[in-house]
């Protein structure tokens, strides 16, 4: 009960970081999304570019947060400003999953109504507009959806480099050691996760063909 | 009168030119050029493969193929899986492109026709179906249509035209495919590769994963259907019983080659080894299932 009066009292700093985080995980997970979608489509496409961009999307999710951020911190437009290297960097995290689910959804479309579009006489961005991507949304949304509970919980850890975001409390916490503060940055942030969870969960189902 | 004497001669001098913009629109919907406009003209086959063979990783899968579909006839390429049935069929619309030789549409070269083009120009049946899952069968049957820029309410009467073709019932459109049942999906898959009203048809085994009774009664319906529109078919099967039922002429093959193009009576009479040894295995096949069915 503790924690609910130090949430109340601070709440603004809380609303505030709350924010902060949001906007992280928002920006990060656009631009995956941008960058993300289109490379799955290509990779999907041309099974040769498959293996190389999935192992170097797995080795990018393989280094350890902390350290990701410590090798960034030197490069110089991003090293300028902490908010830019923590979206740079959660953005990283954030490609594999989806391209690997854009990869899987397109890959998963039945061969059969494929050459059926095809020999009807669709054009490529026709098959792959009208019939690949509708058929393969729900697959790359829970991609996305994957990426941004990830993300959530990665940026809480970009505070250490002073990206601000609910990380701040639990940092601060920490060193003050005083459970209230942690949890103050802990439990809106495991809010937000489940909040996306379920929201791009429901917008998977609805979209999902038949 | 000053003033229509002017309009007159607008019209005269306008006329005739207009007549010529679609002659000229016409030979070049074809192909560029007097040659092709020539063969078109001279009831040049539907379908011709000129010397085609095709390969596949080193494989020779067709090669020395010659066959000439005539307008409205229904060609059945009979041979068993893996003779380069479906091959020959995907060459016409270029599903596939021929190793050498030349397929002819409408006596042009089909490598000289934009491929888009060419394949809304032909209707497509294949076993699988192939229908969108996620569209409804309206959608599904007014797709090239649509995407052809037809307006909705022409769209819509195809549709419903097309349903009545097929024999299905108008309520069907709003379906989706997995609610259909096997016979209503091919059904369907006749129906969306005959919106467009294209001169040619393709149907690879389109009946092939049909229950009997269902077979039975789809292709009593091609054949009704045939007669009424005369359309351009090849027709691809492995069941000798179907290739006699529907073929105007069966075009056998074996190994990536054509063995031999008979009208269905000669091929029951054909001292061909091939074609009396499947006359002779359908005729076993019969014999033994109604010996089964005694004992």
């Amino acid at each position: 009960m503790n924690v609910i009066r130090f949430i109340l009292q601070n709440h603004e700093q809380v609303v505030e970081l709350t924010l902060e985080h949001l906007w992280l995980v928002g920006v990060s997970t656009l631009l995956a999304a941008l960058i993300g979608i289109p490379l799955g489509i290509v990779i999907a496409h041309r099974p040769r570019l498959n293996k190389p961009v999935l192992a170097s999307a797995n080795i990018i999710q393989t280094i350890p947060s902390l350290a990701l951020f410590g090798f960034l911190l030197p490069v110089p437009w991003l090293g300028d400003r902490a908010d830019r290297l923590a979206i740079l960097a959660l953005t990283l995290y954030a490609l594999l999953p989806i391209i690997r689910n854009t990869y899987t959804g397109i890959r998963g479309v039945d061969p059969a109504v494929l050459e059926a579009g095809r020999g009807m006489g669709l054009t490529e961005s026709q098959l792959l507009f009208q019939v690949e991507l509708p058929l393969a949304v729900s697959v790359i949304l829970s991609g996305v959806r994957v990426a941004i509970v990830i993300s959530v919980g990665l940026a809480t850890i970009a505070a250490a480099i002073g990206s601000g975001g609910l990380g701040e409390f639990i940092f601060r916490g920490l060193a003050m050691v005083d459970d209230r503060v942690i949890l103050a940055g802990a439990i809106p942030a495991a809010i937000l996760a489940l909040a996306a969870d379920l929201g791009v969960g429901w917008l998977e189902r609805r979209l999902q063909p038949r | 009168m000053g003033s229509y004497s002017t309009t007159n001669r607008a019209n005269q001098g306008h006329m005739p030119s207009r007549v010529s913009d679609g002659n000229q629109n016409w030979a070049l919907d074809i192909n560029s050029g007097m040659l092709a406009k020539m063969q078109a003209t001279d009831a040049s086959p539907a379908i011709e493969f000129r010397d085609v063979s095709y390969c596949v990783e080193g494989t020779q899968v067709l090669s020395g193929f010659n066959l000439q579909v005539h307008s409205g006839e229904t060609v059945v390429l009979l041979g068993r899986s893996g003779s380069g049935k479906t091959t020959s069929l995907k060459l016409v619309n270029r599903l596939l492109t021929p190793t050498t030789g030349q397929v002819s549409v409408k006596g042009v070269p089909n490598t000289q026709t934009d491929v888009i083009h060419l394949r809304r120009g032909i209707g497509y049946v294949i076993q699988d179906v192939g229908l969108f899952p996620h569209f409804t069968v309206e959608r599904n049957i007014g797709l090239v249509p649509k995407i052809e820029g037809w307006p909705a309410e022409r769209i819509r009467a195809r549709v419903r035209e097309l349903l009545q073709l097929v024999g299905l019932a108008p309520e069907i459109a709003s379906r989706y495919p997995h609610q259909l049942s096997g016979g209503q999906r091919q059904r369907v898959g006749v129906a969306r590769a005959l919106a467009a009203d294209p001169e040619i048809l393709l149907m690879d085994e389109p009946f092939g994963a049909l229950d009997p009774l269902t077979r039975d009664e789809l292709q009593r319906e091609f054949l009704l259907l045939q007669r009424r529109l005369h359309k351009t078919v090849v027709f691809v099967t492995h069941d000798l019983r179907e290739a006699l039922r529907l073929g105007s002429r069966i075009a056998l093959m074996e190994a990536g080659r054509l063995v031999t193009v008979l009208t269905p009576h000669e091929f029951l009479r054909s001292s061909d080894p091939l074609a009396s040894a499947y006359v002779k295995a359908f005729g076993d096949g019969l014999e033994s299932a109604a010996n089964r069915g005694a004992s």
